[in-house]
């Protein structure tokens, strides 16, 4: 048998894993994208129990840090304070934490209720990507929720993105933002369509519009229902930036939704829906909510 | 996964338990995950690729140091959205040379370890980028402003970082 020297081994080792991974690669382009694969599904599975327990964990530690750095805040201005006082004061904060989260899951409630034709499931964000060239995130919603892919996810706020890929008891969400991401939208108003890309960064960007077209700056961009995905009319951005491009204008929305601070989304469990009526916002429903996306009613 | 004592070279080896080894990759990948929820701009720190370089400078075996790297970015590759591969190939060729230097230079003194954890991680940004484009037909920049802030943090962290992890060596 030929002997091969030691540090030819592990050169014939690099080229082996090497070859092996380009040839999974090269599987993945000739199969069907959208088939989840099985070492992402045990990866997820492995890993999401652990990021449930840490986004516990997280929401009881900033409550009793809070309550914590209050408590010596307080103790410097009144050294004369008792301690029932500040025991009040820990548990007040504590309430404070609780009912700003209340608050948040009311606009949620909120903008559901005010929308009973639309069956939607709110989630929680429990991770992102742990591929830092990619804009996705997942939620702890998934296979057993009736969460399917391509489902469109929200906020009150407007437009978050779409289920990417369903698991078990999770799910991983594409941001509008990212590359590979896109949506048929028009602007409010003229009714100018034009799909709606990510760039990788936090903006979007607004496609195929004429340079012939009137856009300004601050006018909102719409969802229009055209990728048969998102309903209609939902809030996408508003333009910040239009510069005359070739053949095109380049336009910059920036996202109506706050898509760097999502704790709580909310996942339409749907497939194609259609506007009747703009409006009802969720600060109709729940008092100091924020603004909310138009009413949508489904069709089928 | 422990590294093996080599009798051509004064540089010394140092090993690990196989549980240390596998629990820090683990734990690296889920505070990699999860970090970006809270503190998006944690985003541009690539814990994955610091400990596939510590564990190839430290161990300076080859075959373990790119066979960790493999392992870490695949399991990196399934936590994300982009082709399962494209992070394992960059982080074995990493785990491989890494361990190839550690074998051959003085990597423990802060100085070095900056400049090769920044110089690793624009080489592994690179091989990503060029695999990207060769095999996928997906065209990035291979170098940016953002990338090299990045390269700067991930070095910045490495400093930090690597101290902490030579705590969990076996003693000689």
């Amino acid at each position: 048998m030929l002997a091969v020297p030691g540090r030819h081994r592990s050169v014939a080792l690099l080229t082996f894993v090497l070859v092996a991974q380009v040839l999974l690669l090269a599987g993945q382009i000739r199969q069907d994208e959208h088939q989840v694969r099985l070492i992402r599904l045990w990866a997820v599975g492995i890993v999401t129990p652990f990021e449930r327990a840490g986004t516990w964990t997280i929401s009881k530690i900033r409550g009793t840090w809070s309550g914590y750095f209050d408590l010596v805040h307080t103790k410097q201005e009144n050294g004369a304070l008792q301690a029932e006082l500040n025991r009040l004061r820990v548990q007040n904060t504590q309430l404070k934490s609780e009912a700003a989260e209340g608050q948040r899951l009311a606009t949620l409630l909120g903008f559901r209720d005010s929308h009973p034709d639309a069956p939607m499931a709110v989630a929680r964000v429990i991770a992102s990507s742990a591929d830092g060239s990619s804009h996705t995130f997942y939620i702890n919603r998934g296979e057993k929720d009736g969460i399917r892919r391509n489902m469109p996810v929200i906020t009150p706020d407007g437009v978050v993105g779409k289920i990417f890929e369903v698991f078990g008891g999770a799910s991983e969400v594409l941001l509008i933002t990212d590359k590979d991401s896109g949506l048929g939208a028009l602007l409010a108003g003229t009714r100018i369509q034009g799909p709606v890309g990510g760039t990788g960064d936090p903006f979007v960007q607004m496609k195929y519009v004429s340079n012939d077209e009137t856009v300004t700056v601050g006018q909102e961009v719409l969802t229009s229902g055209e990728d048969r995905i998102f309903p209609k009319d939902l809030p996408v951005g508003t333009v910040t930036e239009v510069k005359p491009g070739s053949p095109f204008k380049q336009i910059r929305v920036q996202p109506a939704a706050h898509l760097d601070r999502l704790e709580e989304v909310m996942v339409l469990l749907m497939k194609q829906e259609s506007i009747t009526k703009p409006v009802s916002t969720a600060s109709d429903a729940a008092p100091g909510g924020t603004s909310a996306a138009a009413t949508v009613k489904r069709e089928e | 996964m422990a590294a093996y004592a080599r009798t051509e070279t004064h540089i010394e080896v140092h090993k690990f338990r196989l549980w240390a080894v596998l629990g820090v990759a683990v734990a690296a990948l889920l505070i990699q995950s999860f970090l970006p929820v809270y503190f998006p701009r944690a985003r541009m720190l690539d814990l994955p690729l610091l400990i596939t370089l510590y564990f190839g400078f430290s161990q300076r075996n080859p075959s373990s140091g790119l066979l960790l790297g493999m392992m870490i970015g695949l399991m990196q590759d399934s936590l994300g959205r982009s082709a399962i591969g494209l992070y394992g190939i960059a982080k074995t060729l990493v785990g491989y040379l890494a361990s190839s230097f550690g074998s051959r230079i003085d990597v423990e003194h802060p100085l070095s370890r900056i400049g090769l954890t920044a110089a690793f991680y624009f080489f592994h940004q690179g091989v990503y980028n060029l695999i990207q484009r060769v095999l996928l037909g997906q065209h990035e920049n291979f170098f940016s402003t953002n990338l090299g802030i990045a390269a700067g943090v991930n070095a910045l962290v490495a400093v930090v970082l690597f101290p902490l992890l030579d705590k969990l060596r076996l003693p000689s």
